[in-house]
C-alpha cells in the first residue's frame, strides 16, 4: 500500500506537541541502534511505536542525525520516504488511536475470515484503509501474521485475537476506548 | 494447586451419544470414584477425535493411548487397568489407522498416534527457551563444542554435505554445497545472515524454532560461521515477530555472558558475533537479495542476479543467507553424523521437515515428521482428519508461491524429488487442508489478492501482471468472466514466470494455472453457467463497480488472436 507523499497539515494541537516530542524520540531511537546505515529500519520502527506514524518532520530529523558522508552513510529525505513508505508496518499518515490489523491470507480466508471482515466493516462503518470520523479506529488489511493455526485473527494495537467469529467482533471492539 | 496426572477425553458427537457415549462417560467418571482418582485424573468430553470407525472413543493422555469402540460396561476395569493399575488394555484398543510404507518408520504403538520425529524442534515446549542453562543441559552447545575442538571448518562443510541437508526454505538447495560456495569465495569480511522473515502465508515453523529454542538458531549460526569463515551474523526477524525477536536477543546476551559468543569461544581462535535485525512488514524481504537490501537500510527490492549473494552480498562482501529451519538441522548433524540423519527421511531428501497444518481439519498446529511421509497420512494421523462434514477438495502448499494439490495427489509421498517430478511444490512446509466449502476461483484470487499486495514493483511483469490476474479473477466471481480467460490466465502465469524478476512474480501465477489445470469445469461453471458451486463468490457485479481498467481490457485484448 504506498501512501502518497502529503505533507501533514497543521491542524491539530495533538500533532504539534509531537513535533515537538520528535527530536527527542529520534535521540533516543539512535543512541539504541546506532547510526549505521542498518539502523535506520530500527530507527523508524521506534519513531511509528511512539507516534502511531512517521511524520515529514521525523524523516528530516533522522536525515539530519544520520547523514555522514565521511562514513559513507548517505541519506536523504525522499530516499528515506521512499524507504519509510515501501514496509507494511510504517505509516506516513497518521492514524486512528487504535488499529485493526486483519489478516487476509489464505488461510484465514478459507476458515471463515470473509465473514469476519464484513462484520469489521459494518461495525465500524469504514473500508480498508480508513479511519473513524471520531479517530478512534483505524481498520488495515495485512498480510500473514504467523498465527494461521487459529484463524481467523485479528490484531487491535498489539493484542492478538484468534479464532474470531463475526459474533465476536463487537464484543472485541467493546474493550478499548 | 491442584495436579492432575491423567487425562481422559471421551467422544461425545451424534454417533458416539447414540452408541452410548453419554453413559460411557458417566460410568468412567463413577468409577474414577471408586477408585478415589478424581482429584488426579481429569475427564472431559471432546466433540470429534478425527475418527469415526471406532466410536464411542476414549483417550488418555499424557500416554496418547486411544481405545474404541468402547461401552459403558468397560469403564470399570479400563479405569482399573488403565489408570489405578498402569497397564494399556489391548483388548479395548482402536485399531491403528492405516499408513504407507512411508510411514512405517515412525514409532508406531498400536492403537496410539505414531510418535513425531522431532530434530529440530526436539526441545521446543520442553525447556526453558530463556534460560542457556537448561539449553546446555539438554546437548545445547555439544556441536559447537565438537565443531571447534575436533573438527576444521572444512570437516564441517563435508559432514553437512555428506547428511545431504537441503535448503528448507522452499527451494531445497543443498545447504552444504553453498556453504562451500562462500567458504571459498575470496573477499573479506564475510557474513553470515540468517532468514527469519517467515511470510509465506500459512507458514509459523520459524517462528516456533525461535520462540520454543531460540539457543539452538544461534548456536547454529555460530557454527556455520565457523565453517565460512565469518565474524559476523545478523537473524533478519520479520517485524511481526515480537516474542521471537525478545528471546533472540535474550539468547544472544546470554551466550555473550557464557563466552559462546564473542571473543575465543571455546578458547579457540574463532571469535564470533550475532546482530537480531527486525524487519518492517515486507513479504518480498524473504527473498535474499532483497533481504539484504533491507538490512542496509533500503527498499526490500532484489538485486539482480548475479552476483550472486555467496559472492557480492551483505555490504558487497561474500555472504551466506540461510532459513531458520535449514540451519536448526545442522548441530544434530554435528553432533550426531551425517550417517545418523540419513536414517531419518528418504534417500533424496534426508532429514525431517517441520510442517504447519491448518484449515478444514481437526487438529491445526505444527508437526515435523520424516520426509516422505503422505498428505493423506498427515491430514488423517496430524491433523485429525476432516472437521466433521468436511470432504477434502484441495490442498495448498508451502504458502502463497507453493502449489495447489487436488485429491488425485494426495498419496505423493512428501519429499522434494517426488514433488518435483510430479509438478508441484513442497515450498516452505504450510499444509492448507481446504473442503468443498472452498471456492477455486475465490482461493486464487485471495492468493492473488497477496501477490498484487506484497508486489514490490520494481519489475513490469510482476506489479501489471498480478494487478490484470486478481482483475480477471474478481471478474469471473461477479460473473462476467469469459471462455478465453481460461487460456489468457495461463499463459501469463508462464509469462510471468519467464520474464518477472524475482521468485515472488516468477511464482505469483502458479494458482491460476493449477486452477486451470485441475479445476476447469469448477471454473468453466463460474464462466459458462453462472454459478459458484460451491456457493461462495457472488456471481453479480458490486453496485456501483468500475468497469474493468483499461489497461487489463488492452492486455486482454492483446492476448487474444486476431480475428
Amino acid at each position: 500500500m504506498a501512501d502518497t507523499l502529503a505533507p501533514e497539515t497543521p491542524q491539530a494541537t495533538k500533532d504539534q506537541l509531537e513535533n515537538r516530542d520528535i527530536p527527542k524520540i529520534v535521540d533516543a531511537a539512535i543512541k539504541k541502534h546506532g547510526r549505521g546505515k542498518d539502523a535506520l529500519i530500527p530507527i523508524f520502527s521506534e519513531i511509528n511505536a511512539a507516534l502511531g506514524y512517521i511524520p515529514a518532520q521525523a524523516i528530516t530529523e533522522v536525515r539530519r542525525q544520520v547523514h555522514d558522508p565521511a562514513n559513507q552513510v548517505l541519506v536523504s529525505d525522499n530516499k528515506l520516504f521512499s524507504m519509510v513508505s515501501f514496509y507494511h508496518m510504517f505509516s506516513t499518515k497518521p492514524r486512528g488511536r487504535h488499529v485493526i490489523k486483519f489478516c487476509e491470507s489464505a488461510p484465514c480466508h478459507v476458515v471463515g475470515g470473509r465473514q469476519v471482515w464484513q462484520a469489521l466493516c459494518d461495525e465500524l462503518k469504514i473500508q480498508n484503509g480508513e479511519t473513524t470520523p471520531d479517530n478512534k479506529w483505524s481498520l488495515v488489511t495485512t498480510s500473514c501474521l504467523g498465527i494461521c493455526s487459529v484463524g481467523p485473527v485479528i490484531l487491535v494495537d498489539d493484542d492478538v485475537y484468534g479464532n474470531v467469529t463475526p459474533a465476536d467482533v463487537a464484543q472485541i471492539l467493546a474493550k478499548y476506548d | 494447586m491442584k495436579t492432575i496426572r491423567s487425562m481422559i477425553l471421551v467422544s461425545e458427537d451424534e454417533k458416539s451419544n447414540r452408541l452410548g457415549g453419554r453413559e460411557l462417560f458417566q460410568s468412567l467418571q463413577a468409577a474414577l470414584q471408586e477408585f478415589d482418582l478424581q482429584e488426579e485424573v481429569a475427564i472431559s468430553t471432546i466433540t470429534d477425535l478425527g475418527r469415526q470407525d471406532a466410536l464411542p472413543m476414549v483417550v488418555v493422555y499424557p500416554d496418547a493411548v486411544i481405545y474404541g469402540p468402547v461401552t459403558p460396561a468397560d469403564a470399570h476395569f479400563l479405569v482399573e487397568e488403565h489408570l489405578y493399575k498402569g497397564r494399556i488394555v489391548e483388548r479395548l484398543l482402536a485399531p491403528a489407522p492405516e499408513t504407507s510404507d512411508n510411514a512405517s518408520w515412525l514409532s508406531a504403538r498400536k492403537g496410539a498416534l505414531p510418535a513425531e520425529q522431532r530434530i529440530v524442534l526436539q526441545r521446543a515446549g520442553r525447556i526453558d527457551p530463556e534460560s542457556i542453562d537448561e539449553y546446555i543441559v539438554n546437548d545445547g552447545y555439544a556441536a559447537l563444542g565438537k565443531a571447534l575442538t575436533e573438527m576444521s571448518p572444512a570437516d564441517v562443510i563435508a559432514e553437512v554435505e555428506k547428511a545431504g541437508l537441503q535448503g528448507r526454505g522452499g527451494a531445497g538447495f543443498p545447504v552444504g554445497r553453498k556453504w562451500g560456495f562462500v567458504a571459498g569465495a575470496p573477499g573479506n569480511p564475510k557474513y553470515i545472515v540468517c532468514n527469519a522473515d517467515e511470510s509465506e502465508p500459512g507458514t509459523f515453523k520459524d517462528r516456533l524454532i525461535m520462540e520454543g529454542d531460540p539457543f539452538a538458531l544461534v548456536e547454529a549460526i555460530t557454527l556455520a560461521g565457523y565453517a565460512i569463515g565469518a565474524q559476523e551474523g545478523y537473524i533478519y526477524i520479520r517485524g511481526e515477530y515480537g516474542l521471537a525477536y525478545q528471546r533472540l536477543k535474550n539468547a544472544i546476551e546470554q551466550a555473550h555472558a557464557y563466552g559462546m559468543l564473542g571473543k575465543n569461544i571455546f578458547n579457540s581462535q574463532f571469535s564470533f558475533d550475532l546482530h537480531v535485525h527486525a524487519g518492517a512488514g515486507a513479504y518480498i524481504c524473504g527473498e535474499e537479495t532483497a533481504l539484504l537490501e533491507s538490512l542496509e537500510g533500503k527498499r526490500g527490492e532484489p538485486r539482480s542476479r548475479p552476483p550472486y549473494p555467496t559472492t557480492h552480498g551483505l555490504w558487497g562482501k561474500p555472504t551466506l543467507v540461510n532459513n531458520v529451519e535449514s540451519l536448526a538441522n545442522v548441530p544434530p548433524i554435528i553432533r550426531n553424523g551425517a550417517r545418523w540423519y540419513r536414517t531419518y527421511g528418504t534417500p533424496s531428501s534426508p532429514g525431517t521437515k517441520v510442517y504447519t497444518i491448518m484449515g478444514q481439519i481437526n487438529t491445526p498446529g505444527v508437526i515435523e515428521v520424516p520426509m516422505g511421509i503422505t498428505l493423506r497420512e498427515v491430514i488423517a494421523i496430524y491433523g485429525h482428519g476432516m472437521k466433521p462434514g468436511s470432504t477434502f477438495k484441495l490442498a495448498q502448499t508451502g504458502g502463497s508461491s507453493g502449489s495447489i494439490i487436488p485429491a488425485a495427489l494426495q498419496d505423493i509421498p512428501m519429499d522434494f524429488e517426488s514433488f518435483r517430478k510430479a509438478g508441484v511444490s513442497l515450498g516452505s512446509g504450510a499444509l492448507l487442508i481446504c473442503d468443498q466449502t472452498t471456492c477455486i476461483v475465490d482461493l486464487a484470487k485471495v492468493l492473488l489478492q497477496f501477490f498484487r499486495f506484497e508486489s514490490c514493483g520494481k519489475c513490469t511483469p510482476c506489479r501489471i501482471g498480478t494487478q490484470w490476474a486478481y482483475e480477471t479473477l474478481v471478474h469471473i466471481t461477479q460473473g462476467q468472466g469469459q471462455l478465453s480467460d481460461l487460456d489468457s490466465l495461463p499463459k501469463l502465469a508462464s509469462q510471468m514466470e519467464m520474464i518477472s524478476h524475482c521468485g515472488l512474480g516468477q511464482t505469483a501465477g502458479v494458482p491460476m494455472r493449477d486452477m486451470v489445470k485441475n479445476f476447469r469445469a469448477e471454473v468453466e461453471a463460474h464462466i459458462v453457467q453462472g454459478t459458484c458451486p460451491a456457493g461462495v463468490c457472488p456471481m453479480k457485479a458490486p453496485k456501483g463497480a468500475a468497469k474493468k481498467s483499461k489497461r487489463a481490457a488492452e492486455h486482454q485484448a492483446a492476448q487474444q488472436p486476431a480475428g
